[in-house]
């Protein structure tokens, strides 16, 4: 489209959005429904609104969400580490949506990766605090404490901010009648809308009852991870943990990988592994290595859950008036499922701002977002996997324990194994990106160097280094 | 407070230096800095930001050496937004570029009515 010199960019978009496409745009007194009160939800009702107002569109938003985020424990929670990561928190500022002190737990610096070689302490590059430990509800059960708010809840009211309104209502079913989806309530009242936004999860039942859509949805690959919270003192979560996020990579059949994230004065344990069950959970904790980081007075787990995580793209997260966002259509891999909320959000809200709210238009500038993501989490499982056989062998742990701690002792100029530990663990990075980054040929010359520096016996080598 | 987020910055310190080159912008989180530029007669106060305003976004556009110096005025809190990380997002969301042409924008318009107002007086 080309713009005439008389015409404002403003009115380019608002002729573009107000194009007849056959009855499937959104237009003035349009009504969306948003299904789930999560970071998918609000980002998605944030930027749909804030582009409507742009191009001067006035359409109305309803989000259904019948939990509040005020509750502590259970009722108020959305089952999730609860880490912004560091790429996260520089987009959210560019946008404009700052993460207030409330909210954010604890300001991450470092991620300390343990394994039974040693632990290497991997510092930001930026030497500040960029990463958000934080809680998406408000807490564990026994939390109650005041100074603090739930980040789900903080988004939410920004959605709501700019006009959104909360219904706090369980949707009981979706119905079709002349083309259209029809909402049915808990309490019986049923609602058409123009578009509906499915942003529940896979957690939530909402996800079967699409089964009844005019052509169905097939659901994701899951697999279930496990979430558990320790309480102790905010001192003594600060004097062990400090301002690191705590990563495991122990020989444990089964353990993809876990970590301790420090959160006042709680500990949220994560943990993502093949047919996760207590027995592993026990294994995980009982280790030496995971016990050294745990405060001395922590009382045992006070909350815990088993939610699902989406492991792959589904084929199709649309259909004609009907998209799904975040965890509900397509996430990043283990990583980053907040940045994926906010990147699948964004591209709904502008395909149907600007294009229109047919399968047609989600497939053509929704899709490709979400191929993206899917694309690159196929290189993520090639990342994982290698990761995995570096965990399995002492050998090779103990090499990217050497390269690690050295390029931090000596603030290598290429840090080539911190930067790898540090976008894979943090979520900041695209896989594609970390894929290439191993594939460098500094990075294969400074490990072949370094596993042959390991191999020459020690009493031959010059003195330097924990391992040498 | 554990939860900030970005650095924190003392009275007085520098965050950024005119004349140094840079590749990030800033985004205040808390307290209050203030942008200034050297001139023939010393040093001349440009503005003063608040929590959510951006400086040092012209490193992100163009190589060139930043236009002023911004130092905190009293304790402020300021995150750094890496020119990389920033172009790779918008590579992927050229809607994410609007934001920060509307501030600079903002800037265009009130720089204007400077202009105007510094003609006013010397007319």
């Amino acid at each position: 489209m080309r713009l005439s010199p008389q015409k404002s960019v403003a009115d380019s978009f608002s002729s573009l959005a107000r194009e007849d496409r056959s009855g499937f745009e959104l237009v003035d007194g349009s009504r969306v429904a948003v299904v789930g009160g999560g970071p998918a939800s609000s980002f998605f009702s944030f930027f749909l609104l804030k582009m409507a107002a742009s191009v001067g569109l006035d359409i109305h938003v309803d989000i259904f969400e019948p939990r509040s985020f005020k509750r502590c424990g259970p009722a108020g929670c959305n089952h999730c580490g609860g880490v912004v990561s560091e790429s996260l928190v520089q987009i959210l500022a560019a946008e404009g949506i700052s993460l207030p002190a409330q909210v954010v737990q604890r300001g991450i610096e470092s991620y300390v990766v343990h394994m039974d070689v040693g632990s290497v302490d991997i510092h930001s590059t930026a030497g500040e605090r960029r990463i958000a430990a934080l809680y998406r509800g408000n807490g564990p059960r026994e939390g109650g404490d005041s100074r603090w708010e739930s980040f789900d809840g903080y988004l939410q009211e920004m959605a709501a901010g700019l006009g959104a309104t909360v219904v706090r209502k369980l949707i009981t079913g979706i119905d079709w009648r002349e083309g259209f989806p029809w909402l049915r309530c808990a309490d019986g009242e049923t609602v058409r809308y123009d578009l509906v936004t499915v942003a529940s999860g896979v957690n939530s039942n909402f996800m079967h009852m699409l089964d009844g859509l005019p052509e169905p949805l097939k659901s994701p690959q899951t697999t279930r991870a496990y979430v558990c919270e320790f309480h102790s003192t905010e001192e003594e979560v600060s004097r062990i943990l400090g301002n690191g996020v705590h990563v495991f990579l122990l020989d444990i059949p089964r353990l993809e990988f876990a970590a301790l994230i420090p959160k006042g004065q709680f500990v949220t344990v994560v943990m993502v592994g093949e047919d996760l069950d207590q027995e592993l959970v026990h294994a995980f904790l009982q280790d030496p290595v995971v016990q050294a980081c745990f405060p001395t007075n922590s009382t045992p787990c006070v909350c815990s859950c088993s939610p699902l995580l989406n492991l792959g793209a589904r084929t199709r997260p649309y259909a004609d008036r009907v998209v799904l966002i975040g965890d509900s259509g397509v996430t990043r891999l283990y990583k980053d499922g907040i940045g994926a909320a906010l990147r699948t959000g964004k591209a709904a809200a502008t395909a149907a701002i600007f294009h229109g709210v047919s399968k047609d238009d989600f497939a053509r500038h929704y899709w490709p977002a979400c191929r993206r993501i899917a694309n690159d989490n196929a290189i993520g499982k090639v990342m994982f996997g290698t990761t995995a056989i570096f965990k399995r062998f002492r050998f090779l742990r103990s090499l990217m324990y050497r390269m690690a701690m050295r390029e931090q002792e000596q603030a290598s100029r290429r840090p080539h194994m911190s930067s790898l530990l540090w976008n894979m663990f943090t979520g900041s990075a695209p896989y594609t990106e970390i894929c290439r980054d191993a594939l460098h040929p500094g990075f294969a010359g400074n490990m072949i160097l370094n596993a042959m520096a390991g191999l020459w016996p020690a009493r031959r080598r010059p003195a330097q280094g924990p391992l040498s | 407070m554990s939860g900030t987020l970005g650095a924190l910055y003392r009275d007085g310190d520098v965050i950024i230096r005119e004349g140094e080159m840079g590749d990030c912008m800033y985004v205040i989180q808390s307290g209050r800095v203030e942008v200034v530029l050297s001139g023939e007669h010393g040093e001349q106060h440009l503005a003063f930001l608040g929590p959510g305003d951006f400086f040092g976004e012209m490193a992100l556009f163009e190589r060139q050496e930043r236009s002023a110096t911004v130092r905190s005025a009293g304790n402020s809190q300021a995150l750094k937004v890496d020119k990389k990380t920033l172009l790779r997002r918008i590579g992927e969301d050229p809607l994410l570029a609007m934001n920060l042409l509307q501030i600079m924008s903002h800037r265009i318009r009130d720089l204007d009515a400077e202009i105007a107002r510094h003609r006013e007086t010397h007319l």
